[in-house]
Parts: structure tokens; C-alpha cells; sequence
């Protein structure tokens, strides 16, 4: 009470000196969100001044003759590169195509990997006996660098994109299994009681109890097992593809092209970018009912 | 006729994961009419929560009997209502679809349940909120929706596990009195377990009074005073000072017993 009421007394008086009598709460509003539309312009140009000093001292680096352009290449040769490729098309065709292929390969590994890793995620948190058998079976396999699947997956699926898909899928699959798995475990055990007395049957629990309470684990692993299906979709193509951009990169580098490999690494970290902001768009669909945390901003 | 809930020389053991034996009930003895409402209150951990898992058949007991409607409780059975202690409506459903969830569960029809569902939240003064996520509601209004929730199903049996302790006095004594107003508009048997003698007394018909652990039930006393009641003004009926003081005296050495244990556990 005292505290609020010296508040009234202290604004009242300040906008008295300050400003024209009248309604101070509006003011006080009208100021909050002056001050966040500057911050907001301070933040944007900050970050263009970072892109600026980070660009340009690597352009001015290798003018100078500080850094080798062939070993490290240069900005503007990277941006040519890039224009070169958008404007007369890549040696594997049109840029897009490369770009889409390996886009499609991302989002299939992906899907197939969450898919499945929700699965079989649930019905290992479910089945204490499952879990028991097959737990060293999947600590093992974890362990091992993954990536290495896509030689084999090379081998025995050809060089289109089913191994690649197969290779992201992989990567994806370990990481959505275990936060799956873990929401299944970590459910609320009153939640399951007040649903079983409410007359759940198995069946239901699984898929409106357990499933819904694993979904915010599921949905916070899926940020990093997309970036991982970018990885499978890349490695992938370096096993060997006709497709892709990263074939696009290991052509360049076969060629000693290190503009090619940067511009390659630019366009993934485009894609990938375009890839978060379509999955935080998903994941306020799915859990909505989530309260909205506060925070100043989103990167 | 038989009594609602009977409990006899009912026992519950488990096992701790240090891999010794905690007993949380001992041979106990209760017998709860149809349309009674009962409040069992005891020291903190004296297996009260205990008790209404093994009536719900959410528990089994180690030994003994327990029945509802003269059957003995071999799991959970179709006619009872929980209130739980914590939050336990489903955060990822509308209010609506929380309350609607027991019918579906039962079979109902996805339109009928929610036909019912929407009736409910209007005896619980919660129109116009369907759509909102528990997040958004104060703790009383979930309560709300949880009393609701348990209410739809029709129990003959509503199990309550210090539902309103998390609550505000005001919003409690509030909650309290709605309680027996949807009581007494059903012929439900009400156990409701509390720390609380004040409104153990206030809402209930009887008391039971548990030991310090392992529980068993010390002595009970019926609460002779009129409905309806409201909560709010009962406690200043000199007849409720005379069985409060009557139910204290013997509730009194319990807690201590309870205190001086966890005094003890507290300095090993």
C-alpha cells in the first residue's frame, strides 16, 4: 500500500515539473514503449556494425596481404561466387534445385528421425522391461559418431536421397528418442492417477496424458535435431551424391575453390536459419497451452 | 444396508528405497454411510493420503479389507470422485475438455461430453471460461475446474485430499461452502482428509481423528450441528467450540507425538 501510494505521489509530481498535467499512467506507457523502440534500433545496429567490422576487416585483411585469399578466400570473391551461381547457375544446374534437394533430404530425415524417435521413445518410457533390455543397446549405438552411417548408408542405398535421408534420420532419431523417453518418465504421477480414476483407459493414458506431457521435451530437442538433419543431409552428399549443396562444397573443394566452400557454408547457415524460425512458428502451435515466458528478445 | 466405504484392520506397508519397511497404516478400522460427509484429520504423515488411495483402489492394501457398497476394492472402481491435494488438471486441455474428460473416458460421445461439461462449469461459476488453459485461471478457479472435473462423472463416492490447503482463507471459506451447496445437491459419500480441525468440523458429519503414524483411527466424533451450513459463521456456534474442544483434546497428542518425532529425525 505505502509503496504504491508513494509511487502515485512520486510520478504525479514528476509529470507535474516534467510534463503538461493530464494523465501520467499514458505517459508513463507512452515513454516505456519509446525506450524499447530505441533499444530495439540500438540492437539492429549493433549487429550491422558487427557484420560490418567482421566482413570488412577480413576483406581489408586480405587486401593488405595478411591473410592468403587461397587458403581463406575473401568476402567480395565470396559474394561473386554466390551471384555467380544465383546468375549463370551452379556446375550441378540451378542453384535453387541444389539448395531444394538438399532442403527435401533436411525435412525428410528429420520427419522419419522425430517420427520415429517419438515412437519408440514412448514405448521404451512406457515398458519398464523394454527399456531395461534394450537401454545398453542404445547407450552403445549413441556412443558411436553417428555420422559415420552415412558411408554404410552410401553403400547400400545409392548415391539419391534416400541415403541421406537415412543418414539424417539417424541423427535426428537418438536425440528426439531420448528426450521422448524422458518426458514419458518424468510424467506427473498425479496427473496419471487423476486420469486412470477419471476412467482412462491404457490407450487413452498414452494419448492424452503421456504423449501431451512428453511433447514439451519432444518439441525443445527438435531445435537441435534439425540443425543435426542439416548435418546428416551434408555429410550425406560429401559420401557421395549429384546433388546438393554439399556437393556443391565438395566440388569446390576438389577444386581448391575456397570462395565455393563459403559461399556453400552461407547458404546452409540461410537455410538453416529459415528452418528455426519455421520451427519456433510449430512449436507455439503445439504447446500452446504453455505459459508464454518472458523474454526481452528472441534470437 | 451397507456402509459406503468400509475399512477393516486395514494395513499398508511400503517399501522405502533405502529397502526398509515404512508402515503407513496400521490396522484400521472405519465406516463411512451413504451420503455422509467425513473428515479424517492427523499429524502430518500419518497416512492419511494412505487411506484414500486404498478406497480409490489406486493402492492395494498389505493386508485387510477394504469395501465399497459391500465389494471389496480390487482396483479402481467406477463410482468414485478424487480431489487431489496438487494441481492435477491436465495443463494441455481447455477447461472444457478437462471437465469433459471423464465421460469420454467412459465411453460418452465427444459432443455429449461436452454438452455436460459445459452445464458443470456453469454450477461451478466458471461460464465463459471453456476455452482458457488451467495456466490461466488462479488457483481457486482450478479448483474449480478439478471439483467439476470429479463432480461430472456423478460419483457415489468423492475422495478429497486436502483440496483447498494451497488456497487463500477468503477463496477457501468461499470454496467450503460451494462444496456443500453441489454435497448436498448429490447423495455422495465425501471423505475429506485435512490438516485442519476448524474445517474438518465446518464441512462434516463426522471426524476421525488418525494416530501419529503408522495411522489408525484414535477415536471419532459425529458433528451434531444443522445444515445447511456456511463455513464462514459456523465457527461462531458455541456447540462448535464445545466438539473442537472435544476433538483438540485428543488430536492434541498426536501432533505432539508427530512433532517430537520429526524433532528427533530432524537432529539424527
Amino acid at each position: 500500500m505505502n509503496v504504491r501510494s508513494a509511487a502515485g505521489r512520486l510520478s504525479a509530481g514528476m509529470s507535474a515539473r516534467t510534463e503538461p498535467a493530464g494523465r501520467p499512467a499514458g505517459d508513463l506507457v507512452a515513454k516505456r514503449r519509446r525506450d524499447a523502440q530505441r533499444r530495439q534500433l540500438n540492437v539492429a545496429g549493433l549487429r550491422v556494425l558487427v557484420a560490418v567490422v567482421f566482413l570488412g576487416g577480413w576483406e581489408l585483411g586480405t587486401r593488405l596481404g595478411w591473410i592468403d585469399p587461397f587458403f581463406w578466400s575473401q568476402p567480395s570473391a565470396i559474394f561473386a561466387k554466390l551471384w555467380y551461381w544465383i546468375s549463370q547457375g551452379t556446375e550441378l544446374g540451378p542453384l535453387w534445385e541444389q539448395a531444394l534437394v538438399t532442403m527435401e533430404e533436411t525435412v525428410g530425415g528429420f520427419v522419419v528421425g522425430s517420427i520415429l524417435g517419438v515412437i519408440i521413445g514412448v514405448a521404451l518410457g512406457r515398458s519398464r522391461l523394454l527399456s531395461d533390455v534394450l537401454g545398453p543397446y542404445i547407450k552403445a549405438a549413441n556412443a558411436i559418431p553417428r555420422v559415420v552411417v552415412g558411408a554404410l548408408f552410401a553403400i547400400s542405398l545409392g548415391l539419391d536421397i534416400k541415403s541421406k535421408i537415412a543418414t539424417a534420420a539417424v541423427l535426428v532419431f537418438f536425440v528426439v528418442f531420448f528426450n521422448a523417453f524422458q518426458g514419458v518418465r518424468e510424467v506427473d504421477r498425479t496427473l496419471i492417477a487423476n486420469a486412470r480414476i477419471l476412467g482412462a483407459g491404457d490407450r487413452q493414458l498414452t494419448t492424452e496424458i503421456l504423449i501431451p506431457s512428453a511433447l514439451s521435451w519432444i518439441v525443445a530437442s527438435l531445435h537441435t535435431s534439425f540443425g543435426l538433419a542439416l548435418v546428416g543431409a551434408v555429410v550425406g552428399e560429401l559420401f557421395g551424391a549429384t546433388q546438393g549443396v554439399g556437393e556443391l562444397i565438395y566440388n569446390a573443394k576438389n577444386q581448391f575453390d575456397a570462395a565455393g566452400v563459403f559461399a556453400g557454408m552461407g547458404l546452409l547457415a540461410a537455410m538453416a536459419l529459415v528452418a528455426e524460425a519455421l520451427i519456433t512458428a510449430l512449436e507455439d502451435r503445439l504447446i500452446k497451452w504453455r505459459p508464454p515466458v518472458a523474454t526481452e528478445t528472441r534470437i | 444396508m451397507s456402509p459406503a466405504i468400509e475399512l477393516h484392520h486395514a494395513t499398508k506397508r511400503f517399501l522405502t528405497p533405502s529397502g526398509t519397511v515404512f508402515t503407513a497404516l496400521q490396522n484400521l478400522d472405519m465406516a463411512v454411510e451413504p451420503g455422509e460427509f467425513c473428515a479424517v484429520v492427523g499429524p502430518t504423515g500419518c497416512g492419511k493420503s494412505t487411506t484414500l488411495a486404498l478406497i480409490s483402489g489406486l493402492e492395494p492394501p498389505s493386508e485387510g479389507e477394504v469395501k465399497v457398497f459391500g465389494e471389496p476394492v480390487t482396483g479402481i472402481g467406477e463410482g468414485i470422485g478424487y480431489v487431489f491435494q496438487t494441481d492435477a488438471v491436465f495443463p494441455w486441455k481447455t477447461v472444457l475438455e478437462n471437465v469433459a474428460a471423464g465421460p469420454r473416458y467412459r465411453g460418452v460421445a465427444n459432443r455429449d461430453a461436452r454438452e455436460q461439461a459445459r452445464d458443470w462449469l456453469s454450477r461451478v461459476g466458471l461460464s465463459g471460461f471453456e476455452d482458457r488453459y488451467p495456466y490461466q485461471l488462479s488457483g481457486g478457479m482450478r479448483k474449480r475446474v478439478a471439483l467439476a472435473q470429479s463432480l461430472i462423472n456423478g460419483p457415489r463416492i468423492l475422495l478429497m485430499d486436502e483440496p483447498f490447503s494451497a488456497l487463500d482463507v477468503q477463496t477457501r471459506s468461499l470454496m467450503e461452502n460451494e462444496l456443500l451447496g453441489l454435497w448436498a445437491a448429490s447423495s455422495a459419500s465425501v471423505v475429506f482428509v485435512t490438516h485442519d480441525l476448524e474445517e474438518a468440523i465446518s464441512l462434516s458429519d463426522r471426524v476421525f481423528v488418525i494416530t501419529a503414524g503408522p495411522g489408525t483411527v484414535k477415536s471419532n466424533y459425529k458433528v451434531d450441528l444443522p445444515r445447511p451450513r456456511n463455513v464462514a459463521e459456523i465457527r461462531f456456534e458455541p456447540r462448535f467450540g464445545e466438539i473442537y474442544q472435544e476433538i483438540w483434546n485428543d488430536l492434541r497428542d498426536e501432533v505432539l507425538v508427530s512433532y517430537e518425532r520429526q524433532k528427533r529425525s530432524g537432529a539424527a
